[in-house]
């Protein structure tokens, strides 16, 4: 199988370019991404990505395959592959590390900005704060997201504006802190969502829904922020 | 740099509901418009005029233009935010979003003034 892998090392080369790599599967099984770029690997040492866990739980290994982006670990060859082709790319819209790294600054930048932790300013019980499994319940949905930036680099908006509109994931998880019965910084919260930018140029495409590798809804969770933003105005 | 300042109302909740509000004024005008085209039964400058001269279709068609000119200024700005940047038109990128914003303004203000004088003009 022809893989074609964008390669950049900024210390060599003026350009990125792609490099092609004939690829044998073993006896005709399926990989993952994953393990062919291991296997890339073994014909040429200086190609460079992430991977930790290999099995879709860290999020390191995010990339555009084929224009689509997703885990390399859990993505089998068969899903992305067209006629015994495969191109792999770093996420877009992220300033190129090298190879397939990308700098995440940005993008962390974006989760910092709405605080992802619990905000309570009520004195702590003794042992832990309770929630009724109904309370729970609405967490579903939106802590699974591992920050693997999938969404959020295939989103136009973030492109354009990437230090200004939060993204996909940050919004995901900025709902995942409002939605909280134990947080009490709704408010404030609120507040900070609320300029022409960090919520509202999403546009609703939803290629964060299209891409999510944990099957995750960031474009509702935009929704329920703007519904949210739109009773306390009112 | 693109920041927020001339934006509609500087806050994204108010241009947003400035936009869906204006989007259904916009709709309501396009059906009454239709509606009124498809039931004149002859379109004459007289039978036209006629349905223009009514104050309501004046004040309705007036609150049609500046929803237009709102909703086509929070868009249009959007737009302009987005893809006038730096990636693309270097150093000159934030002149050039200036003069694309003025134009813009010129063009609305044009139709609002315009609209005026063809509806309560002789
Ligand atoms: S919402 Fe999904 S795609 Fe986005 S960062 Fe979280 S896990 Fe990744």
């Amino acid at each position: 199988m022809e893989i074609s892998v964008y390669r950049y090392d900024p210390e060599k080369d003026k350009a990125p370019y792609t490099q092609a790599f004939e690829v044998d599967m073993p006896d005709g099984r399926d990989l993952m991404v994953l393990d062919v770029l291991e296997l890339i690997k073994e014909i040429d040492p200086t190609v460079s990505y992430r991977r930790s866990c290999r099995e879709g739980v860290c999020g390191s290994d995010g990339v555009n395959m084929n224009g689509k982006n997703g885990l390399a670990c859990i993505t089998p060859i068969s899903d992305v592959a067209k006629r015994g082709k495969l191109s792999i790319k770093p996420l877009p819209g992220l300033p190129v590390i090298r190879d397939l790294v990308v700098d995440m600054e940005q993008f962390y930048d974006s989760y910092k900005k709405i605080q992802p932790y619990l905000i309570n300013k009520d004195m702590p019980p003794e042992q832990e704060r309770l929630q009724s499994p109904e309370e729970r319940e609405k967490l579903d949905g939106l802590y699974e997201c591992i920050l693997c930036a999938c969404c959020s680099t295939a989103c136009p908006s973030f492109w354009w504006n990437p230090d200004k509109f939060i993204g996909p994931s940050g919004l995901l998880q900025a709902y995942r802190f409002l939605a909280d019965s134990r947080d009490t910084a709704t408010e404030e919260r609120l507040a900070n969502l609320e300029d022409p930018f960090s919520v509202f140029r999403c546009r609703g495409i939803m290629n964060c829904v299209n891409v999510c590798p944990k099957g995750l809804n960031p474009t509702r969770a935009i929704g329920h922020i703007r519904n949210m933003l739109l009773k306390r105005a009112v | 740099m693109v920041t927020q300042v001339t934006s509609f109302s500087r806050n994204g909740l108010s241009d947003f509901i400035v936009q869906r509000v204006t989007a259904y004024v916009l709709a309501a005008y396009t059906v009454v418009l239709l509606g009124f085209i498809l039931t004149a039964g002859g379109m004459t400058y007289d039978i036209w005029r006629e349905f223009f001269n009514q104050t309501w279709m004046q004040v309705f068609t007036l609150l049609a233009l500046l929803s237009t000119c709102a909703h086509a200024w929070v868009g249009m700005w959007t737009i302009g935010t987005d893809y006038i940047r730096e990636h693309y038109f270097g150093e000159s990128a934030d002149a050039f979003r200036l003069v694309y914003q003025v134009g813009c303004v010129l063009a609305l203000a044009c139709y609002i003034i315009w609209g005026v004088q063809i509806l309560w003009g002789s």
